[in-house]
């Protein structure tokens, strides 16, 4: 009975990432946008954190206790707007002014009148330190809210990423998650050719936080990793989700072209051919 | 205006628990009480200002009241962008302040002087910019700047300013006050330079010049009554900083008086010229080399009026 639950339970968290792609999908054809890699990259993780983890209430996005979600990487917008409609924070037809004139969803992450969004970004290297401030006045006013951040990669290049990596552990944020899509492609090849993060792992545990690294595609163990923050009482947690860029459509799988790229004409068509053979 | 500030701040801070400071490892000796008298409102972010804001802005987006505090440029251009994007984009509750205004820091050199940070916070849209003359007015603009819902910039002295007003004097943030009526000219001043508009105005008063003086300790918004009152009222306005002449409060003035019915006849920004403060020497000897002392105030005026011969036989327009 159990398993069955389990199956059925992780079946609808990949449903909802295959939403998240479709989606994702859609909107960048129609708005002729990039960045479809980097949302797919990080769809089932955004699916675990919007389908189980996150304590958020659609119907009361501003509610005091929820549990804070930020995701850095504000060039991955799209996915965080699929997702966050997919969960009925907004209506799912707002997906479709993506980009265009008058819409509420620019290309980068707005707060700006978007129920479910707690804070713009698209400059890279900002998202963990407001996260950090939240998890600080979370813990002095005695609050029990998780704040967690969604970073990219490429992101880490960011001296001020390491501002608060050496902040958090120091001040004890154990109600800190950071979480890394580490897809290691980044704009201009791979993380390794371009500024190489390894050891990645090691660094943020020299710097006091506690972490794990798990295969960023698992709902399963996207899900059983969350559910134990913080791993360490005392700590700032730290997920390091290995993941492949473009994720879900074959052709765009690892591919540095996907970054940038907007898939339009028969790639779209293959494209979404691929994502409704998943679905 | 440094005591002036953190003595408000504390008693503010005993009354109001959302109150919080955020240092960037400065403030040896300023900070210290409130440090050990509320712990619980204090934190040292270490010497990572991008960090300290960006902390500042999740912290007011959970409901705190957050004071931002370090010298010079640290708190202002090193994060810049977080100040845009954090705090004045999420129309955050982070209050910027900057010890050491100008050329405070003196002999310390170029890095250590504030002299673009008004324009650039001028230009963010959301923030108020705040520039007091005294420490009276330092007092005030705390008080003012914790009522005030919103981003603000407080820019202070270094400490040992003269005090120039009287205790009570009515503060709002937006309203400039006015310290000497004048007919003839205005000097429009801000962050400091105060007492020497004063000395100034002195001097040119015994040679028959009747000048006005505007303390605008509130850049942004700007005091547009008063500033238009004086373009209509009297025929020169001259502003003075210790700031470039690009963008500060020269240019904010600049740019209303170039879109109002009556402008003066003669204005004139009296700053820094678009250069580095890189002479070395404390404030008082910089201010003299970079004409911001009276003797140099005074012959920007009388080369602006066209006056000749001494200032004090200088003929009444």
């Amino acid at each position: 009975m159990k398993s069955n639950d389990g199956a059925e339970n992780s079946a609808l968290l990949n449903e909802l990432a295959a939403r998240i792609r479709y989606q994702t999908l859609m909107m960048v054809n129609r708005a002729k946008s990039s960045h479809v890699g980097t949302c797919f990259s990080m769809a089932e993780v955004l699916a675990v954190l919007y389908g189980s983890i996150l304590r958020v209430d659609p119907q009361n996005p501003e509610w005091l206790k929820r549990d804070r979600f930020i995701l850095s990487k504000g060039h991955g917008a799209a996915a965080l707007y699929a997702v966050l409609a997919e969960r009925g924070f907004f209506p799912l037809e707002w997906l479709e002014t993506f980009y265009q004139n008058g819409s509420r969803l620019a290309g980068h992450v707005t707060h700006h009148y978007l129920p479910g969004v707690e804070v713009s970004t698209g400059s890279l290297g900002h998202g963990l330190s407001v996260a950090t401030g939240m998890a600080l006045a979370a813990k002095r006013d005695g609050e029990t809210y998780r704040i967690m951040a969604l970073l990219s990669d490429g992101e880490c290049d960011e001296g001020s990423v390491w501002e608060p990596i050496l902040f958090a552990p120091h001040h004890h944020l154990d109600n800190l998650i950071a979480i890394v899509d580490y897809n290691k492609i980044q704009s201009l090849g791979t993380v390794k050719e371009v500024m190489d993060l390894e050891p990645f792992a090691d660094k943020w545990r020299a710097f006091g936080w506690s972490v794990r690294e798990i295969d960023g595609h698992d709902v399963n163990e996207i899900q059983s990793t969350l559910a134990l923050v913080p791993f360490e009482e005392g700590r700032p947690s730290c997920v390091i989700a290995h993941t492949v860029k473009g994720k879900g459509v074959s052709f765009m799988e690892d591919k540095l072209l996907w970054h940038y790229r907007t898939p339009q004409g028969e790639e779209f068509a293959n494209a979404l051919a691929e994502l409704e053979g998943h679905a | 205006m440094r005591t002036a500030f953190i003595e408000t701040l504390l008693e503010l801070a005993r009354l109001d628990e959302r109150i919080t400071l955020v240092v960037g490892d400065l403030g040896f000796g300023v900070v210290t009480r409130f440090r050990e008298e509320l712990p619980k409102q204090f934190v040292n972010a270490g010497v990572a200002e991008q960090n300290m804001t960006g902390l500042a802005a999740g912290m007011a987006l959970s409901g705190k009241i957050v004071f931002t505090y370090s010298i010079a440029n640290f708190p202002v251009l090193r994060c810049l962008e977080q100040i845009r994007n954090d705090a004045c984009y999420h129309d955050a509750n982070v209050k910027i302040v900057s010890i050491g205004s100008g050329m405070a820091y003196g002999s310390l050199g170029v890095t250590h002087h504030a002299t673009e940070d008004i324009a650039i916070m001028r230009a963010l849209p959301n923030i108020a910019v705040v520039a007091p003359n005294d420490p009276v007015e330092a007092r005030l603009a705390t008080s003012a700047i914790v009522a005030h819902r919103g981003p603000c910039y407080l820019r202070l002295g270094r400490g040992g300013e003269p005090t120039i007003h009287s205790p009570n004097i009515d503060f709002q943030l937006g309203k400039s006050i006015r310290v000497r009526d004048g007919s003839d000219l205005t000097l429009i001043v801000t962050g400091g330079l105060l007492q020497n508009a004063l000395h100034v105005a002195d001097i040119l008063r015994e040679g028959g010049i009747s000048a006005r003086v505007l303390s605008v300790h509130t850049i942004k918004p700007l005091d547009t009554v008063a500033v238009l009152d004086a373009a209509r009222e009297t025929a020169a306005i001259f502003t003075l900083e210790e700031h470039s002449v690009v963008g500060g409060l020269g240019g904010a003035v600049s740019e209303l008086l170039m879109e109002a019915e009556e402008r003066p006849a003669k204005f004139k920004r009296i700053g820094l010229n678009d250069a580095f403060s890189s002479k070395v020497g404390d404030q008082d000897y910089l201010r003299a080399q970079y004409g911001l002392d009276t003797a140099g105030i005074l012959a920007t005026i009388r080369n602006t009026l066209g006056l000749s011969g001494s200032l004090t036989s200088a003929n009444r327009r």
